[in-house]
C-alpha cells in the first residue's frame, strides 16, 4: 500500500462554501473511504478568503489570496492509501467536487524520513 | 436435596460474574498487585469450595458472605504457611479489613470504589494501552481469554501472550495500589474509559455465551462509570458521553430478546418495552457531555444511540449516517463500517448500500454476510441465502445462528411461492 494525496481544486470562490447537501455528499464520500480503512489523514480545508490567504513572492512581494494570477485555487487535501495510483484515482472519481467544476490532483506521497 | 442442587448450579455462575472480580480486586489491595496470581488463586479456590460444599449442604443463607469468609480464611492460611511473604506484607494484611472491604473507602477525594481503584492501578503506562485494557478486563471484570480476544478481534494465542507479558511487567515493577495523583488519574482515564466501554459492549453484544445479554456486565459498567461522574476529576465530557451511551443502549435490553432467549432485531422490537427512565438519563448525560469542545467517539456513539431511541423523525437515518461518517474517521472498526452501510441503506436504498458494502470486503466477518444477506433480500434471494449461510458457518452464537436459520427458511418459502415450485 502506498499513500496518495488527493488535492482539491476549485475555480470559483463562491463554490467554496458548500450547501448542506454538498456537505453531506462530501462527508459520505469521505466516510466511504474511511469505511474501507483507506483514509490515512482526513486532511484539512485551506481557506481561500481574504484575510486567510496570501502569497509570498521574491523581493518581499506579498499578494492577497492565491487567486490573482492563477485561475484555480486549492481548497483542501486528504491522504488515502491504495495499492496503486489507479486505485487512488478510482477513489477520487466518486467525489462530488466535479459537480461544481472542481478537480482533484492525485499525487503519490514520498515520505521524508 | 434436588431442589437446592438445581439452584446452586444456577446461582454460582451468577455469583462468579458478580463477585469474582470484586473479590480479586479487594484481595489485590491487600497483597499488592505484584501478587495478583495469589489473589486470583484464592478467589478461584473460594468458588471451587462453594461448588463442592453447596452441592452437598445446600446454599447458605448469605452466599456472598460465605464466599468472603472462605476467602478470608484462605488468606490467613496462606500467610501462616508462607513466612517469607508474611514478613513483607505483615502490615498490609489485616484480616478484619476484609469484612469491611465491600464498603471500602479508598480516599474521599479520590476514587471510592475498590474495583475502580484497581482498574486505575492496572491501567499503568508501563504496559501498552491494549495490554492494560486486556489485563483490567481479565482480572477485574472476570473476562475469559476468548471474550477478550472477541473484544479486540484478535486470536486467543495473541491475547494469552499479551496478558502474560503485561503481568510480568506489573510484577517486575514495584507495583502498589495507592492514592494516585491528579495527573496520574487524568492520564490514565482514557484507558479506564475504554475498559469500561469494552466491558459494557461485551455485556451488550455478548457472542460467546448462550445467554445472549449479560445485563450484569452492562450494569456493572454503568455503576463504575457513574462513580467516575461523581468525582470532579473524572467527571469529564467524555465520561458523561460514555455514560449517556450506556444508558441509551441499556434502555433496549428488555426489548432485544424474546421469551425463548432469541434476539429481536431493532425494527421488530416492541417500543413500549424500551426503558424510558434510562432514555431520560441518557439525555441528561448527553447534555452534560456537550459542555466543552471535545468530540470523542463516545459522543458520536451516544448521538447515534440517541437517534435510535427516537421513533418518528423522518431525517433520523440521515443524522445517524452523518454521525457514522464522523465516527469512522475518528476510529476505523469493521463494526462501524458495517453499521454505517446499514444507515446508507436506510437513506439511499439497498442498491447503493450493496455497492458500499461490497467495497468493504470483510468476507471473514459474519456480520458482513448478515448485512449482505439482508440487503439482497429483495433483489436476489439466492445471493441473500448464500450470504446468510456463510454467516451461519462463522457465527459463534447459538441464538444468532437460530435467528439466521429462521430467516433462511422464510426466504426459501418466499422463493418457492414466487416460482411456484
Amino acid at each position: 500500500m502506498k499513500d496518495f494525496a488527493l488535492i482539491f481544486r476549485l475555480k470559483d470562490i463562491s463554490d467554496f462554501k458548500p450547501s448542506p447537501e454538498q456537505m453531506q455528499e462530501r462527508m459520505n464520500w469521505l466516510g466511504s473511504i474511511a469505511a474501507q480503512n483507506k483514509l490515512v489523514d482526513k486532511g484539512n480545508t485551506l481557506l481561500p478568503i481574504p484575510g486567510s490567504a496570501k502569497t509570498v513572492k521574491p523581493d518581499n512581494v506579498v499578494t492577497d489570496g492565491p487567486y490573482t494570477e492563477i485561475k484555480e485555487f486549492i481548497s483542501g487535501y486528504i491522504v488515502v492509501k491504495a495499492d496503486n495510483i489507479d486505485e487512488a484515482v478510482e477513489m477520487a472519481k466518486g467525489n462530488p467536487i466535479f459537480k461544481i467544476g472542481g478537480n482533484i490532483e492525485v499525487r503519490e506521497v514520498l515520505k521524508r524520513d | 436435596m434436588p431442589k437446592s442442587q438445581h439452584s446452586h448450579k444456577e446461582l454460582l455462575p451468577h455469583l462468579f460474574r458478580q463477585e469474582y472480580a470484586k473479590m480479586t480486586a479487594i484481595l489485590c489491595r491487600h497483597f499488592g498487585l505484584k501478587y495478583i496470581e495469589i489473589a486470583e488463586d484464592i478467589a478461584s479456590e473460594a468458588f471451587l469450595k462453594a461448588s463442592e460444599n453447596w452441592a452437598i449442604n445446600g446454599i447458605p443463607e448469605n452466599p456472598t458472605a460465605w464466599l468472603y469468609t472462605v476467602a478470608k480464611n484462605q488468606v490467613k492460611d496462606y500467610f501462616k504457611h508462607i513466612t517469607v511473604i508474611e514478613t513483607q506484607t505483615k502490615k498490609a494484611l489485616q484480616p478484619t479489613e476484609i469484612e469491611t472491604q465491600q464498603h471500602f473507602e479508598f480516599n474521599n477525594q479520590n476514587i471510592t470504589d475498590s474495583q475502580l481503584a484497581v482498574i486505575f492501578a492496572v491501567c499503568n503506562p508501563i504496559n501498552s494501552d491494549e495490554a492494560q485494557i486486556c489485563l483490567a478486563l481479565q482480572i477485574l471484570c472476570g473476562f475469559s481469554v476468548e471474550e477478550i480476544a472477541n473484544a479486540f478481534l484478535a486470536n486467543n494465542e495473541t491475547i494469552k501472550k499479551r496478558l502474560q507479558r503485561a503481568r510480568n511487567n506489573l510484577r517486575n515493577d514495584k507495583f502498589q495500589i495507592r492514592t494516585l495523583s491528579e495527573n496520574e488519574i487524568k492520564s490514565r482515564q482514557n484507558t479506564v474509559l475504554k475498559t469500561l466501554y469494552l466491558l459494557f459492549n461485551e455485556g451488550y453484544f455478548s457472542k460467546t455465551n448462550n445467554q445472549l445479554i449479560r445485563k450484569e456486565l452492562c450494569f456493572e459498567a454503568i455503576r463504575l462509570t457513574l462513580i467516575l461522574t461523581e468525582n470532579s476529576l473524572t467527571n469529564t465530557s467524555e465520561t458523561n458521553a460514555l455514560l449517556s451511551l450506556m444508558c441509551f443502549q441499556s434502555s433496549r435490553l428488555e426489548a432485544r430478546i424474546n421469551d425463548k432467549g432469541e434476539s429481536i432485531l431493532y425494527e421488530q422490537q416492541d417500543k413500549n418495552q424500551w426503558d424510558k427512565a434510562l432514555i431520560e438519563k441518557g439525555n441528561y448525560y448527553l447534555v452534560n457531555a456537550c459542555n466543552g469542545n471535545v468530540v470523542t467517539k463516545y459522543h458520536l456513539e451516544a448521538g447515534i444511540a440517541y437517534w435510535h431511541t427516537t421513533q418518528k423523525d423522518e431525517n433520523k437515518w440521515e443524522y445517524i449516517l452523518q454521525l457514522y461518517n464522523q465516527l469512522i474517521q475518528i476510529e476505523y472498526s469493521p463494526m462501524t463500517a458495517l453499521n454505517r452501510t446499514f444507515a446508507i441503506a436506510k437513506v439511499y436504498g439497498h442498491e447503493i448500500a450493496i455497492q458500499e458494502a461490497e467495497k468493504l470486503n470483510l468476507i471473514e466477518s459474519n456480520y458482513y454476510h448478515v448485512l449482505l444477506g439482508y440487503l439482497y433480500t429483495r433483489k436476489d434471494i439466492d445471493k441473500s441465502i448464500y450470504h446468510y449461510k456463510e454467516a451461519i458457518g462463522m457465527s459463534k452464537s447459538k441464538t444468532e445462528r437460530q435467528t439466521i436459520i429462521i430467516e433462511i427458511e422464510r426466504l426459501k418459502k418466499r422463493k418457492s411461492a414466487t416460482t411456484g415450485q
